[in-house]
């Protein structure tokens, strides 16, 4: 959808065609002392030189950091092309158009993107997206809550993302639904299935279950997800979707495999951007598909028979359902989808399990080249795809401070969410680190700790 | 036959038939199917569920629409047609002979409170203007 401004002409016909003096006129109906009038506290606007000299002047303050953090985002390199074609005119939008006005083109890339993350997450169906991978997963919690009909008792270990747990709250909060945190394993860094029997002495509705969870440290999933479904409940799994190139996707965990799939999409071909916008994606299996939030697009054939893509199964949204709906989403995050469907499909099944290979093989040799620093060594035993949390012989603020100073910036306190833990501190190296740069922060945390 | 004379109403068009074991069977009228269009999916009560008259028990859901069937009378549910789980489209091509649930009236004077099929007609009549 282009933008197409209009200009004082443009402006003054369409005015008098509809018989109004001034654009002001038109909110003739709104009390005076409603109106706001002058912001006084806003300073008068910037010309286009003057803000683009500021925002010049401003960016300079973001430093060429070498970026070691993960925890939910994650710094991959994303091929040029990506935005070049997702910012082509024909893709460019923030708006979410719906069946009437839909085109064909989008709905096509909707379906692809679909197509993908079915394939990658090994489920039957998924949603065109969701805001990102908390509220998807709050999203699911809602979900198998419906799905399941008489327990509104959620369990999400205490590895899943401290975030999205606190999201998942916020949201269900309000709905009579009990969320049950899990403990973990502090010597593995996992969920052990077998001291979870006393979570089940009353009936829940789900189990969420992270690969890998918030530790980079890889979950036992077909065991926690056949014993969700001993249990007579659901299992969500919460995914990294550049790992699924490597690991058992959550549609082939277990012996029935895992109900919901869902995690945070940022990692195919979005930047990091401070922190949004980002996608989440959602999949389930068939059978729950009419509890499955979010636009669907299906395809179908027209009255001439010929094939073609439109947005199905609408009854379960809340233009259709109302309060009866399964979510108060009617949009999807469009332009991100676009940009992860064009990202998957560039560097295709091949390139993504390159890539998830390369950031496994640079964490490891990061945390073998630390651990040889005196007072440094890795929280937990469980093996870890593409992030490992290490104890430091110092406290963490003040390390990643002096790191930071070094140009880098070395990981993420887990202090703050995990107090239990000490000085830890969750590190990430992706495929975007060369040996120089894993070197260069061995020698630097060398220095520091020194 | 779009308002058999056999058959009892109610004015949010379900059809309500008195059985001879004193069940009554439930479903949606044809003037509802048509309001509807295509059927695509059917959510039935779960069978033993107790219901109060006028409670939203099933959802008939077409591709343009979805909407709340209401039980005509209190009672519990004694047996669903899932027939129409595959097929929600018998709803369309016969809406009287598609039943959706069976009932065991707890009230059972709450029947004589449903239209009759003049009754139901009349209330078509006036809908459509």
């Amino acid at each position: 959808m282009p933008f197409i401004p209009h200009t004082e002409k443009d402006v003054a016909e369409m005015l008098a065609s509809i018989g109004a003096k001034t654009i002001e006129e038109l909110f003739d109906e709104i009390p005076g002392e409603l109106i706001s009038g002058q912001l006084t506290g806003v300073p008068p606007g910037l010309s286009e030189m003057e803000i683009t000299r500021l925002m010049m002047e401003r960016a300079t303050k973001d430093g060429f950091y070498q970026n070691f953090i993960g925890a939910g985002a994650y710094e991959h390199h994303i091929p040029a092309a990506v935005w070049q074609i997702t910012t082509r005119g024909e893709f460019y939008s923030s708006y979410t158009p719906y069946q009437a006005e839909a085109s064909q083109g989008t709905l096509q890339l909707l379906y692809e993107y679909q197509t993908m993350m079915a394939s990658l997450t090994g489920m039957d169906v998924s949603n065109a997206s969701m805001y990102d991978g908390a509220t998807a997963l709050a999203e699911a919690a809602l979900m198998a809550v419906r799905s399941h009909k008489t327990s509104r008792r959620i369990l999400i270990p205490k590895t899943v993302h401290p975030v999205y747990r606190q999201v998942v709250r916020a949201i269900v909060s309000n709905q009579k639904i009990e969320v049950v945190e899990l403990p973990f394993n502090t010597q593995s860094g996992q969920i052990e299935p077998e001291s979870l029997s006393e979570f089940a002495a009353e009936e829940f509705a789900a189990l969420v279950i992270p690969q890998p969870n918030f530790f980079g440290v890889l979950e036992q999933v077909d065991a926690l997800t056949d014993w969700a479904h001993s249990k007579n409940a659901f299992a969500i799994g919460v995914v990294n979707p550049t790992a699924l190139a490597l690991l058992t996707p959550p549609g082939e965990w277990g012996n029935k495999g895992a109900d919901i799939a869902v995690g945070e999409g940022q990692p195919l071909g979005i930047p990091l951007s401070s922190g949004g916008p980002y996608f989440g994606f959602m999949a389930c299996k068939d059978a729950l598909v009419r509890q499955m939030p979010g636009r669907i697009i299906g395809r179908t054939t027209d009255l001439d028979n010929k094939p073609g893509f439109v947005l199905t199964l609408q009854a379960r949204e809340q233009h259709i359902r109302r309060s009866k709906a399964t979510s108060n989403i009617c949009t999807n995050q469009g332009l991100m989808v676009t940009a992860a469907t064009i990202y998957m499909s560039l560097v295709g099944p091949d390139g993504l399990r390159r890539i998830a290979a390369q950031s496994h093989a640079n964490t490891l040799e990061l945390v073998e080249q630390l651990e040889k620093i005196n007072g440094v060594k890795r929280a937990f035993s469980g093996p870890v795809f593409h992030e490992a949390a290490l104890t430091l012989p110092a406290p963490v603020t003040e390390v990643l401070s002096k790191l930071k100073q070094k140009g880098i910036l070395g990981g993420l306190d887990l202090q703050g969410h995990y107090p239990e833990l000490g000085n830890t501190v969750l590190i990430c190296a992706t495929e975007t680190k060369t040996s120089a740069d894993l070197q260069n922060y061995t020698g630097a945390l060398q220095k520091v700790l020194g | 036959m779009s308002i058999p004379t056999q058959l009892k109403y109610t004015k949010s068009h379900e059809w309500v038939k008195p059985e001879a074991d004193g069940t009554v069977t439930v479903g949606v009228t044809h003037h509802a199917q048509e309001l509807l269009g295509d059927m695509v999916f059917v959510e039935l009560p779960q069978i033993g569920r107790s219901l109060t008259q006028k409670e939203e028990c099933a959802v008939a859901e077409s591709v343009k629409a979805a909407a709340d069937v209401y039980a005509p009378i209190s009672g519990e549910v004694t047996a669903v047609n899932s027939g129409l789980e595959s097929e929600p489209e018998k709803i369309n091509q016969d809406a009287y002979s598609a039943w959706l649930f069976k009932l065991k009236p707890t009230h059972p004077a709450e029947l004589d409170g449903l239209l009759d099929a003049a009754a139901y007609a009349e209330l078509l009549e006036n809908e459509d203007h």
